[in-house]
């Protein structure tokens, strides 16, 4: 059996300490990610989700337990320091690029995600080609727009930015949360093709939210089911492949189709 | 003509200002008031400087540095004490008017008899007000090109997407508020060095100098924007200076019409202000339009 690449111990995330609106918003979760898991996790509003995220990224910090990247205790480190490591999609597109930047300087910033930042000149026009090359995979004309700023693509293309950006230096773990949930059903598909494909190819290790049952059981290895804070449901492999949507709705209620 | 001359001096110098001011109000996002406590600042530290001895040109650097300790103070209050930019720099800024005291001994204090950098050969034989032209242009090329290549770099682009989106911007592992202390230490480091040169042309420094500054300054980017509309980040630094310049023959005009000296700071406000509405007033009164068919012929 190989290392986990990831672990949460115990993870507790009180808010509110000390009122009557007291609550642990995550409670006692334990997870082991193993290299190359592509999990998909579902759970409805207000089920920890995010949280989940943000205790990973380290946007929130834990009451108890303890978080470890390849064994190594992380608990305590900096949102900024996880980004070496860690890279993100949120769902808002709005979130995850500078709208008043190019969509190549968004690129360039991202290829540098955790690292050094100093006075040596950028070097923009040596990347163009990569940057073309990368963008034509995405197959929405976003490698015609590399000189626009970001802020005047749809949504779409800004999704798809936001995608390669959290993929084009390697990332250890990979966050997605539900980055094609602002988008129409067809681009929706498009980006979740492309995600698959690349994390497929590339062996990345992936955790997933979405409120689609379907993409949840056609897309990875691993599926977790969160409620109320906690882990509820968790299977793997050959179990996740057997699953049927039918089994998997009696787990939880009010999640969306 | 020496007017235009002598506004066009004051304009670079004050372009200084208004480029320290696009660091944070244009860039990061933030209405910064240190500079009202940092310009007088700057001026202190220079004359005293200045009258203790120092190079003029050494105590324009020092002027520099006094400028950006200041903006770093706001900087940690904003980053580290939480407190909202606004009051940061309205903290500092009140505080500054005792430090600045301090620094002189006392509310002004003239260079009457002492050196400054206008005074050597070369710019004393020049035509009257030719000299804050030329060292004018001198400073202002140099802050603009340094800021036009630092804003080239893996850090100035880092600097640029914090102010564009700090949430990004941190999940790149960009140190934002490394970022934004920074952007207001520089900020009001060029400020200070802006404060400096109006007191060596002005041949005095006086604690009140920064009353209006912050406006001064906005006007300046504000008129660059109106006028040139769409322009690159460089471009848009170079328009900040032209738009100060602009500014000053505003002010000229206005004095022209009969205004003194003593109703400067409520001109500078109105200025401002209708600059600002000018997107709203061209909707209403589709100003361009009627200025383009000034410009066409009848037929
Ligand atoms: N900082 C906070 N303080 C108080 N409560 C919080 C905080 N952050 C999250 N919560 C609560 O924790 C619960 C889980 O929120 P979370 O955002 O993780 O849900 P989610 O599963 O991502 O939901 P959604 O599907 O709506 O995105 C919610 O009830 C939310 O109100
Ligand atoms: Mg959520």
């Amino acid at each position: 059996m190989t290392e986990p690449i990831f672990q949460l111990n115990d993870i507790v995330v009180t808010v509110n300490q000390g009122t009557p609106e007291q609550i642990n918003i995550m409670d006692h979760v334990n997870l082991s990610v193993f290299p190359g898991d592509f999990i998909t996790i579902l759970g409805s509003n207000g089920a920890g989700k995010s949280t989940l995220f943000n205790v990973i990224g380290g946007n929130i910090p834990v009451s108890h337990g303890q978080i470890l990247l390849n064994g190594r205790d992380i608990t305590s480190m900096s949102v900024e320091r996880r980004t070496r490591f860690l890279s993100r999609v949120f769902q808002d597109p709005k979130m995850g690029t500078a709208p008043r930047m190019t969509v190549a300087e968004n690129l360039l910033l991202s290829e540098k995600r955790g690292q050094h930042r100093g006075f040596g000149p950028r070097h923009l026009k040596a990347h163009m080609d990569k940057f073309k090359q990368i963008t034509s995979t995405m197959n929405n004309g976003l490698e015609h727009r590399l000189n626009t700023a970001t802020g005047k693509l749809s949504g779409g293309q800004r999704q798809a930015l936001s995608f390669l950006m959290a993929t084009i230096k390697r990332p250890e773990i990979l966050l997605l949360d539900e980055h094609t949930a602002a988008l129409d059903p067809q681009t929706s598909q498009e980006l979740m093709t492309a995600t698959n494909d690349q994390i497929t190819r590339n062996h990345l290790t992936c955790l997933m939210i979405t409120h689609h049952l379907d993409d949840a059981l056609k897309y990875g290895n691993r599926l977790i089911v969160l409620d109320n804070g906690k882990i509820t449901y968790d299977i793997a492999g050959d179990e996740k492949d057997n699953l049927t949507k039918e089994e998997l709705l009696g787990f939880f209620s009010d999640i969306e189709e | 003509m020496s007017i235009i001359v002598s506004a066009i001096g004051q304009g670079l110098t004050w372009g200084i200002v208004g480029i320290g001011l696009f660091l944070t109000f244009r860039i990061l996002d933030f209405p910064d008031m240190t500079v009202e406590g940092t310009f007088p600042m700057g001026a202190a530290a220079c004359v005293a400087a200045i009258y203790s001895g120092a190079s003029p040109l050494v105590a324009t650097l020092i002027a520099f540095v006094a400028g950006m300790l200041a903006g770093l103070v706001t900087g940690l209050l904003y980053t580290k004490g939480k407190i909202p930019v606004l009051l940061a720099g309205i903290l500092v800024m009140t505080a500054a008017y005792s430090v600045n005291l301090r620094i002189m001994g006392r509310a002004n204090l003239s260079l009457f008899d002492k050196p400054t950098m206008l005074k050597n050969h070369f710019l004393e034989s020049l035509p009257p007000y030719f000299d804050s032209v030329v060292l004018g242009i001198v400073v202002v090329a140099i802050v603009t090109a340094l800021i036009v290549y630092f804003l080239q770099t893996n850090l100035g682009q880092a600097f640029i997407a914090t102010g564009d989106n700090p949430n990004m911007a941190r999940s790149l592992g960009i140190s934002t508020d490394a970022m934004q202390i920074m952007g207001l230490g520089v900020s009001n480091g060029l400020i200070g060095l802006g404060g400096a040169l109006v007191a060596q042309n002005n041949g005095f420094a006086d604690v009140n100098m920064g009353i209006g500054v912050i406006v001064v300054a906005l006007a300046s980017i504000i008129i660059g924007e109106v006028v040139f509309g769409d322009l690159t980040m460089n471009q848009r630094l170079i328009a900040v200076t032209i738009g100060s310049i602009l500014y000053r023959f505003v002010i000229l005009l206005v004095l022209k019409m009969g205004f003194n000296a003593n109703d400067l700071n409520l001109i500078s406000a109105i200025v401002l202000a209708l600059f600002m509405m000018f997107p709203v007033l061209e909707k209403r009164f589709r100003i361009r339009h009627t200025l383009a068919k000034g410009m066409t012929k009848h037929d």
